[in-house]
């Protein structure tokens, strides 16, 4: 990274770890953040003026099921953890370091190696190997691990290892072949549902696995207030576990699904409109700790079908941004705490030095215009596909420019 | 109290202000008017198909293509002899399950039948919220013949015209449904026509076949058949399929005719002359048993075949006046 020219970024508003914006500057050289606050520029820097933006860290996004890099730019988002749900399951070493490369040299590919081979969770896969070619974490993909004993082997193997086990909690026994959560809008519909509650029971099941064996777990969508409970009753007992959701679930309910729109066919389905209100005062309260894209661009192949016969999954990485700065304005979460949930915690979870402005650090930057108006427009995304359960709505917040290891990225 | 089989036509607006719609997907959110003027409309069709000479060129030149994708004999031959009765070209696909996979191609089979210039499309398909979907896509009205857990609209429609015929008003009914209310679409569109129309509604299964929140549709829920009889106006038994009966949902299809298996005895627990009803083809000695499915004066079972041909008429006329430019609905 010797090669990119230093670069000075002043006239903006730094966001900094657990404080409101204050005007200053940001240089980097050697692709690290050499200096913030009032820094000057150096003779052959890069001399950048954010023009009041805020200067924030890349937005570090934990679970995504593509490579999408003109998505992720358009988030803001430098580093993605890439879910071993790929068409090749990330079950191997060879695997594992090829997703590791496939962001250069314009965006950081975190792999998550499969759990289980071949994600049928039924036989351990080589998770030391896949560590040592890249691996930030262990996740059991799309799917919860039905097995008990598996899933207890897990996570001691992965306590050793020190790997954090990102999970996907939906007992499968209960949900089924289900498409909705059941209540009255699945009812009317006429589609199969399972009840909520089959967050909580595998919730309940993965903690209780997880304080056995020392495991770290990171539960990569809790969406019900059940689960929600559980998750915050077990950080009060100092329990290693974290959470996240999509925007999704704390942006609607599902009432969404009324008129069999597929784009809003997800996993784990949409919720209740209590259980959205309890996502929210969880974000507040710090038991959620992550705000994720879940970004999975699916195209017409996949989603103009019945809604029973369509995949789950939407392209979420434009619009994490807008959605979270949205809990801001709606008084949920402080602009400090917003950065938290989409960078800072994410790659603590993931173990990368990144996700917070520091001295030092890689020089991961989004200049953003948090009250920048646009609408998301499902036909006109940068993404692969447009499947936003966000279509035609008004949004605020656009990253105005990205950079990756100090270096500038084409929006 | 009028005759129940005259027309109400002071209940609706004129002309095609009575029914509005383009299609014919679901009941749940029909006003009653737009109900009863089906209902109204069907009562020439039944006098029709009780002549010798059943026939009626309004539709002369129409063509009506019932594209099913799920097995069916008797709705698709319900519709054949709707259409074929009022002299349209009715022409029938049907797509094995196993030809399309999991409805890959269904815009694409939708496209190709809207390129053919149908006038009117009668659907069913296995999925909920298919048949809403291919209408979406067509220039053409789309008659809903069942899409999955959801709806099926005429067949709703016929059962509130067998009880009407029988009982006159919905006011004041209680009509008790008795069954697989959970993956029942017959289930749904009853609920939705008959709580439109007045009726007290009850739903009786076991709770692992009772959808969530069945409540918010207006409807009381029973797990205990013999309570959800008493006083019942009407009985209407749904089909319980064999898989369902077999360990799944229900231990056997002894044990579920011993709880919910509709008797002489238990019928005694509903009103005197109460009707009853099922919307075929029924599984006998299970969920009804043979002498209450044949019991004269009682089962309008066949009645609702019947009426089911002149529902059928009413609505594929009802829904081609626009392209047919009738006077008041061009």
């Amino acid at each position: 990274m010797s090669s990119v020219r230093p670069l000075t970024i002043f006239n903006g508003q730094l966001v900094l770890p657990g404080a409101r914006p204050v005007p200053g500057t940001l240089r980097c050289a050697g692709g690290r953040i050499t200096a913030l606050g009032g820094a000057e520029p150096q003779d052959g820097d890069l001399v950048i003026d954010a023009r009041g933006a805020l200067i924030a860290p890349g937005l570090v996004d934990l679970g995504v099921f593509a490579i999408d890099k003109p998505a992720f730019h358009f988030g803001g988002i430098t580093r993605a953890a890439l879910m071993p749900d790929q068409g090749v399951v990330l079950d191997k070493r060879s695997a594992v370091r090829f997703a590791a490369q496939s962001g250069k040299p314009d965006l950081w590919v975190h792999p998550l190696a499969a759990a289980t081979r071949g994600l049928e969770g039924l036989e351990l896969a080589e998770l030391a190997l896949m560590r040592d070619a890249g691996a930030k974490a262990v996740a059991t993909g799309r799917r919860w691990i039905a097995d008990t004993g598996v899933m207890h082997r897990l996570l001691s193997y992965c306590a050793m290892l020190g790997l954090t086990v990102v999970t996907h909690a939906e007992d499968s026994g209960l949900t089924g072949n289900a498409v909705a959560t059941a209540g009255e809008m699945a009812t009317r519909l006429g589609l199969p549902a399972a009840p909520a509650e089959a967050e909580a029971l595998a919730v309940a099941r993965d903690l209780a696995l997880a304080e056995m064996s020392g495991a770290r777990l990171h539960i990569r969508q809790v969406t019900t207030a059940r689960a929600l409970d559980l998750v915050r009753h077990a950080k009060q007992r100092g329990m290693k576990v974290t959470a996240g959701v999509t925007p999704a679930h704390l942006m609607l309910s599902d009432v969404a699904l009324g008129d069999y729109r597929t784009f809003t066919k997800l996993s784990p389905p949409l919720r209740s409109e209590a259980d959205r209100q309890a996502v929210r005062a969880a974000i507040g309260d710090g038991t959620i700790d992550v705000i994720a894209s879940g970004h999975d661009p699916r195209g017409p192949e996949d989603k103009r079908l019945p809604f029973t016969d369509a995949e789950p999954g939407m392209a979420g990485a434009e619009t994490l941004l807008p959605l979270t700065l949205s809990l801001v304005r709606d008084g949920v979460i402080d602009l400090a705490r917003a950065f938290e949930l989409i960078a800072t915690n994410p790659a603590a979870i993931l173990g990368v030095d990144a996700g917070k402005l520091a001295v030092g650090s890689e020089a991961d930057v989004a200049l953003i215009d948090p009250a920048k108006p646009w609408v998301v427009d499902s036909d006109m995304m940068a993404a692969a596909a447009g499947n936003t359960p966000f279509d035609k709505q008004g949004v605020e917040g656009r990253v105005t420019a990205l950079f990756k290891g100090g270096m500038p990225i084409d929006l | 109290m009028t005759s129940p089989n005259a027309p109400h036509a002071d209940r609706y607006p004129a002309g095609s202000a009575a029914f509005p719609q383009r299609d014919l997907i679901a009941l749940a959110g029909l006003a009653p008017w737009e109900i009863l003027f089906l209902l109204d409309e069907a009562e020439q069709w039944v006098e029709l198909n009780r002549q010798p000479h059943k026939r009626d060129d309004r539709l002369a030149g129409l063509t009506i293509i019932n594209a099913f994708f799920e097995n069916s004999t008797r709705t698709l031959l319900s519709f054949e002899i709707a259409g074929k009765r009022l002299g349209a070209d009715v022409v029938n696909m049907l797509v094995a399950q196993s030809s399309v996979k999991k409805g890959e191609t269904l815009i694409d089979t939708a496209m190709t039948l809207n390129a053919m210039h149908a006038d009117a499309m009668v659907i069913r398909h296995q999925s909920s919220g298919a048949v809403r979907l291919i209408a979406e896509k067509v220039d053409c009205p789309v008659l809903n013949a069942g899409d999955g857990q959801h709806e099926h609209p005429t067949q709703g429609l016929l059962d509130a015209l067998t009880i009407r015929k029988a009982k006159g008003e919905f006011a004041g009914l209680t009509i008790t449904i008795c069954g697989d209310i959970l993956h029942s679409r017959v289930a749904r569109s009853n609920i939705h026509c008959l709580t439109t129309l007045g009726a007290e509604v009850r739903v009786c299964a076991p709770p692992a076949l009772m959808p969530a929140d069945i409540e918010a549709l207006k409807v009381r829920p029973y797990y205990d058949f013999d309570a959800a009889l008493a006083g019942a106006d009407v009985v209407m038994m749904l089909r319980l399929q064999q898989e369902r009966m077999s360990g799944q949902f229900i231990p056997s299809p002894r044990e579920y005719r011993h709880l919910y298996g509709l008797t002489l005895d238990r019928l005694a627990r509903a009103k005197g002359d109460a009707l009853v009803m099922h919307p075929g083809p029924m599984n006998r000695g299970i969920e009804i048993d043979s002498n209450v499915a044949d019991l004269p004066g009682r089962s309008a079972i066949t009645a609702q075949v019947e009426m089911g041909v002149a529902i059928r008429m009413a609505c594929l006329d009802v829904l081609t006046r626009r392209s047919r430019k009738v006077e008041g609905w061009a």
